[in-house]
């Protein structure tokens, strides 16, 4: 099955590159965008018994390497 | 004085910061971050500059599980100095061997250029050489030196002297060069043994090259 981990910074943590982006749409003329948050999506390929199963491994991993906790929080999506 | 430098794939200061402190002392060497152990004397671990394992995911997020680093965690608990330079000092936030996290600069360019800091607290191995209030010229060179801690983490790192340098100008006037909460240039540990900056002392050893502030900060290590 595949895991879909979204990972982006903190609500209240400012985001450069979500400002930058923002400042772009804005000059761009796209003037209805009130907030933008960059973040970053990782795709595993990934062997479990189950998609609970998956989901716990790959929470583990998102725990020691794939997010930063201090600063970022990060979704989990499994597909079969 | 025995120095241990330690190298990751990527790093790209290591023989700058060799020569910096062959400069003050002898027995200086470099060791590849497969090694288990620190070599038996060694009295500080200098985790150097650069862009170990290409800066991928985080900076620092990979070279934390590097085999040494589980080494140089046991050095700094039972005591001894660590002193990380700017992926260094990344990685050493990843290892949570120093508080906070880095984000990206906050007007997202890589800044390279001489910064001068304040000496905050001299209370430390580190700092002990220099005078509360010195301005020194220094170079920093990085993308994510954005230094953040939320606000309780960042009033025990006053609470307990752990604030070590802020960015400023050549009037000591805050002038923050990436975004980094309070100007925080460079932090201790609540035990004080292990240090991180993103300026990079060792490139300030040479009047030639434009400063040699480096050699005050440096030599605080020396016995």
């Amino acid at each position: 099955m595949k895991a879909i981990v979204n990972i982006y910074l903190k609500q209240g943590v400012l985001d450069p590159q979500g400002k930058a982006v923002h400042h772009a749409l804005d000059s761009l003329g796209f003037g209805n965008v009130s907030d933008v948050r960059v973040g970053k999506q990782i795709v595993l390929d990934i062997d479990a018994s189950s998609m609970h199963e998956a989901e716990k491994e790959v929470e583990k991993m998102c725990e020691t390497l794939l997010a930063n906790t201090v600063i970022e929080d990060y979704s989990i999506e499994i597909i079969q | 004085m025995n120095i241990t430098i330690l190298q990751f794939p990527g790093t790209n200061c290591e023989f700058d910061t060799k020569y910096a402190f062959e400069r003050l002392t002898q027995n200086v060497s470099i060791i590849w971050h497969e090694e288990e152990m620190i070599p038996a004397n060694t009295d500080l671990v200098v985790v150097p500059g650069g862009f170990s394992y290409g800066d991928y995911l985080r900076s620092g997020a990979i070279a934390r599980f590097s085999p040494i680093m589980k080494a140089v965690k046991s050095f700094a608990e039972n005591g001894g100095y660590v002193l990380g330079i700017c992926n260094g000092f990344q990685i050493l936030l990843e290892s949570h061997l120093l508080p906070g996290a880095m984000k990206r600069n906050e007007n997202l360019h890589f800044v390279s250029k001489h910064q001068y800091l304040k000496v905050e607290n001299n209370e430390n191995r580190f700092l002990r050489k220099c005078k509360v209030g010195d301005l020194l010229n220094i170079p920093i060179a990085h993308a994510e030196g954005n230094y953040y801690i939320d606000d309780d983490r960042l009033k025990a790192l006053y609470d307990n002297g752990q604030v070590l340098l802020t960015y400023c100008d050549e009037s000591g006037n805050a002038d923050n060069p990436n975004g980094s909460v309070d100007n925080i240039a460079g932090i201790c540990n609540k035990e004080k043994n292990v240090f991180g900056l993103m300026p990079h002392p060792e490139r300030a050893m040479e009047t030639i090259l434009g400063s040699i502030d480096g050699i005050k900060m440096l030599e605080g290590f020396l016995a």
